[in-house]
C-alpha cells in the first residue's frame, strides 16, 4: 500500500527543500497564477523556460521527478494531438503556434509548477506549516491529515465491494444498470468512511486532540530566506509577465 | 503517572438515535492498580463501558448515573486515561512511527525534549523494531497494533483500557502485543481493563474478571470463581465451547471440486507475489483449513479459489463434478458471475463489504435472481435461510445496522442462498461470541455431511481443529505445512 504520504523526509536536501512548506508552494502559486489570467503562448512558454532552470534547486531524483509529472505531460500530448487534428496550425513559419501546442504549454506553465513544489513537500510538514503560520486551527488542519491516511483503504473498500458482487453472481449489464450499480456502491462506500471516520474522531479524542494545549513541538519555523522565496516567485512570474506584455503576446482571457 | 482508581454508580448509556438503553445499572469500582478483564456476550455494552471511562461518549446521547476516575467526572480526567481499540487503522494518525507516537503527547502540551524521550520509551517498551522513521504503511497489522499501543503508553495513563487490542491479529502477532502489555503495565504499575473474547490467554494478566450485561454486572471475582458462574456461559471462559461428538456422514473425502496448480499471483504494481506456487485441491464432503499469519496471502488464494481474480501464473481449474453443466471453461475466474455463483461461494472477512443491498430479505433474495433470472418465486429459499441462520426476526433489518454476529450470519447465509457446491469462508469466527462459534462448527459440518466442499481461512485454531480435514499453511504466500 503505497500513500502520498509516505514520502521519506530526506529527499534532496537544496536551498528550496529546506525552506518552508509554504515558501515552496509560493512561487509555484505565483507562477501558476500568471499563466491562468493570459491566453498568449509567450508566458507559458518563458515559465517552463524558468521552471526547467530551476530544476536543480527543486532537488527531485530523476526517477522520482518522471513518476509525478507523466501523467501531466501524457494529458498535455494528448491536447496537442487532439487540438491540432481539430484546429490545424496556420502554417509553418507563423507566430502563431497553434491552439494545439498553445493549449499544451498553457496546461504545463500552470499546473508543473505546482506539482513540482509539492512533489517535494511531505504532508506533516505542510500541516504543521499550515497551523502554525497561517492559524488554521490545528483541530482541523491534523483532522484532515489523519482522514487523509485512510484514503488507500477506501480504494480497497472498492476493489473488495466489486469482487463481492461477482461472487454473488450480479454483474450490472447495461449503462443503466452499471449506473445503479456504481450509485449502490457509492453509497456502501460512504457508510464504511463514516463509520471509520467515527472510530477515527474517537481515537483522536483519546490522544487528547482537543487542540487547545497543542504544543509546537515540531516548530515550522519562518525565516528571512522563506520570505524571499516567496517574493522572488512573485518577481518572476511578474517578470515573465512583463516580458510577454512587452513583446505585444500578453492576452488576458478578460480582456 | 500514579495508577487510577474508577468508580461507576448506576451507570446507564442510550445511544443518540436509539430507543433502548445500550446499557444501564452498572455498579463497579477498579481499585488503583488493578487488573480486570471485562466480559460479555455480543452487544452486552462492553465497548459502551470502556468508553465511558475513558471520558469519550457521544455527547448526543442520554447518560445515567456517573462515571468518575480518581474522583472527577470520566470527561474531566482524560488526561489520567489511555484508550487502545480494535482496528489500529483507525488509531495511527500520521505517516510515521515515531512521529505518530509523539501525537499524543504533543497534544498534551509537553516540551519537545520530553515528547521524544516518551517516544523513544514507549517504542522500546512494546519492543518496536524498526527506526522511528519508518512509514506506517509499511508495517504489519500486529506491528501496527503495537505501534498504537507506544502511542497509548506515551501519555503515560494511569488507567489503561483495551477494547480487544489482539482480535485482528495472528495469534504470534497477538501473544507479542500481549506480552507487550504485561509489561508495560508491570513497569508502570498503571491500572488495566481489557475487554477480549479469547480470555485464556489474557488470565495470566488479570486478578479479576466481571462478566457484563446490559442490565449490569452479573458476575466479578477472580477468574475461578467466575468460570463457575451462570453468567459465565456465553462467554470464552474455560475454553472453546464443548462441542457434541459427531460421527462423519461420509468416511472418505468426496471426488475433487477444484484443483489450484503451482498458482501464483502478485497485485498490479507490486513487486512481491502475494500467493507463490501454491498447489491444493478442495474435495466435496471435505474441508480444508487455510492459515498462516497476517499477510501471509490466505484471503488471496481464498478470492483465486473463488473465481474472484486472475492468477498471475498456474491455474486453478474446476473438475466436471463442479462443472456439471456446460460452460465453455474449466477455470473458474473466466465464468460468468452468474454461472460461478451457482457453483462456487465465498464469504468475505468483513461482511459490510459484501453487502449488496437495503434489507436482510433482499440481500438473500440477490444471488437466486442473478443465478435463476427465469424462477418468479425465491420465498421458500430466502424463508428456509432466514430459518436456519437465525435472521427471521431482522427479515426487514438494513444490513449495516445489524450486530457483528449478525452480519457473519447474513453473509454466510447470502452465500449458502446460491447453493453453491463449494464454499470459502474467510475468518469466519473472526470477533463471534461462543453462541455463534458453535453455530459456524455446526453449519461447516452440516454443509460437508451434505457433500460440499468447504475452504476455510482461519487464524482461529480452535475452528480449524473442530472442522478441518486437512490443512494448508502459509507463510508469506508460500505453503510451508500441507
Amino acid at each position: 500500500m503505497s500513500t502520498p504520504l509516505a514520502l521519506p523526509r530526506e529527499l534532496g536536501t537544496t536551498a528550496f527543500t529546506r525552506a518552508n512548506p509554504l515558501a515552496r508552494l509560493a512561487p509555484a502559486a505565483a507562477l501558476g497564477f500568471a499563466n491562468v489570467v493570459t491566453l498568449d503562448p509567450v508566458t507559458p512558454v518563458l515559465t517552463l523556460v524558468v521552471v526547467g532552470s530551476a530544476l536543480p534547486v527543486v532537488g527531485l531524483p530523476p526517477r522520482q521527478l518522471a513518476r509525478s509529472t507523466w501523467p501531466l505531460f501524457a494529458a498535455a500530448a494528448t491536447l496537442l494531438v487532439v487540438n491540432t487534428l481539430a484546429y490545424p496550425a496556420p502554417g509553418v513559419g507563423s507566430a502563431d503556434l497553434g491552439v494545439g501546442a498553445t493549449t499544451a504549454v498553457r496546461l504545463l506553465a500552470v499546473a508543473l509548477p505546482g506539482l513540482l513544489a509539492f512533489a517535494t513537500i511531505d504532508a506533516v510538514d505542510l500541516t504543521d506549516a499550515v497551523v502554525q503560520q497561517l492559524h488554521i486551527p490545528a483541530r482541523f488542519g491534523y483532522g484532515a491529515l489523519a482522514a487523509l491516511r485512510l484514503m488507500p483503504l477506501l480504494t480497497q473498500d472498492w476493489r473488495h465491494q466489486a469482487l463481492a458482487a461477482r461472487a454473488r453472481g450480479v454483474t450490472p449489464r447495461g449503462p443503466v444498470a452499471r449506473l445503479r450499480d456504481v450509485g449502490r456502491r457509492v453509497l456502501g462506500l460512504l457508510v464504511t468512511a463514516i463509520r471509520r471516520a467515527t472510530r477515527l474522531a474517537v481515537a483522536l479524542d483519546a490522544r487528547g486532540f482537543d487542540g487547545a494545549r497543542r504544543a509546537t513541538a515540531r516548530p515550522s519555523e519562518w525565516s528571512r530566506t522563506d520570505t524571499a522565496w516567496t517574493a522572488g516567485g512573485f518577481v518572476v512570474a511578474g517578470v515573465v509577465t512583463a516580458m510577454s506584455i512587452a513583446l505585444g503576446a500578453w492576452q488576458p482571457f478578460f480582456g | 503517572m500514579t495508577p487510577a482508581a474508577v468508580d461507576i454508580r448506576g451507570f446507564g448509556y442510550r445511544p443518540p438515535t436509539r430507543t433502548a438503553w445500550a446499557l444501564r445499572d452498572v455498579d463497579l469500582a477498579v481499585t488503583p492498580g488493578e487488573h480486570m478483564l471485562l466480559l460479555g456476550a455480543s452487544g452486552s455494552g462492553k465497548s459502551t463501558l470502556l468508553r465511558a471511562m475513558a471520558g469519550l461518549l457521544d455527547a448526543g446521547g442520554e447518560t445515567a448515573g456517573e462515571v468518575q476516575v480518581d474522583g472527577l467526572p470520566a470527561a474531566a480526567a482524560r488526561d489520567r486515561v489511555g484508550l487502545l481499540m480494535q482496528d489500529p487503522d483507525a488509531f495511527l494518525v500520521l505517516s510515521r512511527a515515531g512521529e505518530d507516537v509523539a501525537f499524543g503527547p504533543q497534544n498534551r502540551g509537553l516540551p519537545p525534549d520530553q515528547v521524544e524521550e516518551r517516544v523513544a520509551s514507549a517504542l522500546r517498551a512494546v519492543g518496536f523494531p524498526y527506526p522511528a522513521a519508518r512509514p506506517v504503511a509499511a508495517l504489519s497489522g500486529g506491528e501496527r497494533q503495537r505501534l498504537a499501543l507506544a502511542g497509548v503508553l506515551a501519555l503515560a495513563p494511569g488507567l489503561l483500557l483495551l477494547d480487544e487490542p489482539t482480535s485482528m491479529l495472528d495469534p504470534d502477532g497477538a501473544a507479542l502485543v500481549r506480552r507487550s502489555i504485561g509489561e508495560a503495565v508491570r513497569a508502570t504499575g498503571s491500572t488495566l481493563v481489557v475487554v477480549e473474547h479469547r480470555v485464556s490467554d489474557w488470565l495470566p494478566l488479570v486478578d479479576r474478571v466481571v462478566v457484563l450485561t446490559p442490565d449490569g454486572v452479573a458476575a466479578d471475582g477472580d477468574p475461578d470463581s467466575v468460570a463457575r458462574h451462570p453468567a459465565a456461559r456465553d462467554t470464552w471462559l474455560g475454553g472453546p465451547p464443548r462441542l457434541p461428538a459427531r460421527p462423519r456422514a461420509a468416511s472418505q473425502p468426496g471426488t475433487p471440486l477444484l484443483t489450484a496448480t503451482s498458482v501464483t499471483y502478485r497485485h498490479p504494481g507490486g513487486t512481491v507475489d502475494a500467493v507463490s506456487e501454491v498447489t491444493c485441491v478442495s474435495s466435496a464432503s471435505s474441508v480444508l483449513a487455510v492459515t498462516g499469519p497476517n499477510g501471509s496471502g490466505k484471503s488471496t488464494l481464498a478470492h483465486l479459489l473463488g473465481g474472484l481474480v486472475a492468477p498471475t501464473s498456474g491455474a486453478v481449474t474446476a473438475s466436471p463434478t463442479l462443472v456439471a453443466g456446460t460452460l465453455a471453461d474449466t477455470r473458474p475466474h473466466r465464468w460468468r458471475a452468474r454461472d460461478l455463483a451457482g457453483r462456487i461461494g465465498s464469504v468475505f472477512q468483513n461482511p459490510e463489504h459484501a453487502f449488496l443491498t437495503g434489507s436482510v430479505r433482499e440481500e438473500l433474495a440477490v444471488g437466486p435472481r442473478a443465478v435463476h433470472p427465469h424462477r418468479t418465486d425465491l420465498s421458500g429459499t430466502v424463508d428456509r435461510l432466514l430459518d436456519q441462520l437465525r435472521l427471521a426476526h431482522l427479515a426487514d433489518a438494513n444490513p449495516f445496522t445489524l450486530s457483528g454476529g449478525e452480519q457473519r450470519r447474513l453473509s454466510v447465509a447470502a452465500a449458502l442462498a446460491t447453493a453453491p457446491q463449494l464454499l470459502l469462508l474467510d475468518e469466519p469466527t473472526f470477533g463471534q461470541d461462543p453462541t455463534t462459534w458453535r453455530e459456524l462448527v455446526s453449519l461447516a459440518l452440516d454443509l460437508r455431511d451434505a457433500g460440499a466442499g468447504l475452504v476455510v481461512v482461519t487464524h482461529d485454531l480452535g475452528y480449524r481443529d473442530a472442522v478441518a480435514d486437512a490443512t494448508l499453511q502459509l507463510d508469506q504466500g508460500r505453503v510451508v505445512a500441507p
